[in-house]
């Protein structure tokens, strides 16, 4: 399912919009992951804390957000433009793929929530394959 | 048997209290396919399906948006005993519907997104959590009876 011209310019739009407050998205969005599918907590388990509002959820949170703006930076071509990234994944941080569609639905959750008005249907379907095609660069490395 | 402390069965009686069924059912299942397009293929006779704006306004799926809301009722009523609840609605949609399970889950997680565009800040991670244990546990009631 990659993306349309069409899906390009709805993420690019979305982004514009919700990047200001990309920091407090992520940290939303990985607390909540953390909280609603607890299994998430087993890569973390180096945290002092992993409640909402904490130092490391909030750091890292704003560290994924920077993942994600630079993915919508080089949306014409992710496998490339996230190699980094994805060799960390595969070599380093080795996340279970499966993962990646609870951080995507949480992300989601937190962008409809702050946002109503713009995440209409059309966007998130835009969104939605743009998270799964990211997760995919990711995951390009594993094997 | 799924366990449920007092704070969670509040949460969602007080969700589905508060709830405007029309809205949020039309909303739901319309978003639904919308994001994953592949779930119109039971929806054949409704209608006008071929855009967005056609989805959004066709009263057909508003309709029956609404229907699968009210349908979650039975689980609100019955939070102790959801699998025994849904064991009829589990045959229909497996033996009438041919609905393939996987599909409980997109439109749950649809739902889940409109609920978090309508409560703001009231949608806290722990009512999200409670939230979608609740739908985990009915999704997994409707897919318990097929074979």
């Amino acid at each position: 399912m990659s993306l349309t011209e069409k899906d390009k310019a709805a993420v690019k739009a979305l982004w514009a919009k919700i990047s200001k407050s990309a920091d407090a998205i992520g940290a939303d969005a990985l607390s909540r992951m953390l909280l609603v599918y607890p299994q998430t907590k087993t890569y973390f388990s180096h945290w002092p804390d992993t409640k909402a509002g904490s130092e490391p959820v909030k750091k890292h949170g704003k560290k994924i957000m920077g993942g994600v703006g630079l993915a919508v930076s080089k949306i014409d071509d992710l496998a490339a433009g996230l190699l980094k990234l994805s060799e960390l994944h595969a070599f380093k941080l080795r996340v279970d793929p499966a993962n990646f569609k609870l951080l995507a639905h949480c992300l989601q959750v937190v962008i409809a929530n702050m946002f109503p008005k713009d995440f209409t249907p059309e966007a998130h379907v835009a969104c939605d394959k743009f998270l799964a095609n990211v997760a995919l660069a990711l995951s390009e490395k594993y094997r | 048997m799924v366990e449920w402390t007092e704070q969670e069965r509040s949460i969602i009686t007080n969700i589905f209290g508060n709830l405007d069924y029309e809205d949020v059912g039309s909303k739901a299942l319309s978003r639904c396919l919308i994001v994953y397009p592949w779930t119109q293929r039971y929806f054949a006779s409704f209608g006008n399906l071929y855009n967005a704006e056609a989805i959004k306004t066709n009263p057909n799926i508003a309709a029956h948006g609404t229907k699968v809301l009210h349908g979650l009722d039975r689980a609100v009523k019955n939070m102790d005993n959801i699998k025994a609840t849904y064991a009829e609605l589990s045959v229909l949609h497996s033996e009438k519907l041919h609905v393939d399970p996987d599909n409980f889950k997109l439109l749950a997680d649809c739902l889940t997104i409109v609920i978090a565009a309508k409560l703001g800040s009231a949608f806290s991670p722990e009512i999200q959590a409670t939230f979608q244990k609740f739908l985990a546990v009915v999704v997994s009631a409707l897919g318990r009876q097929y074979h």
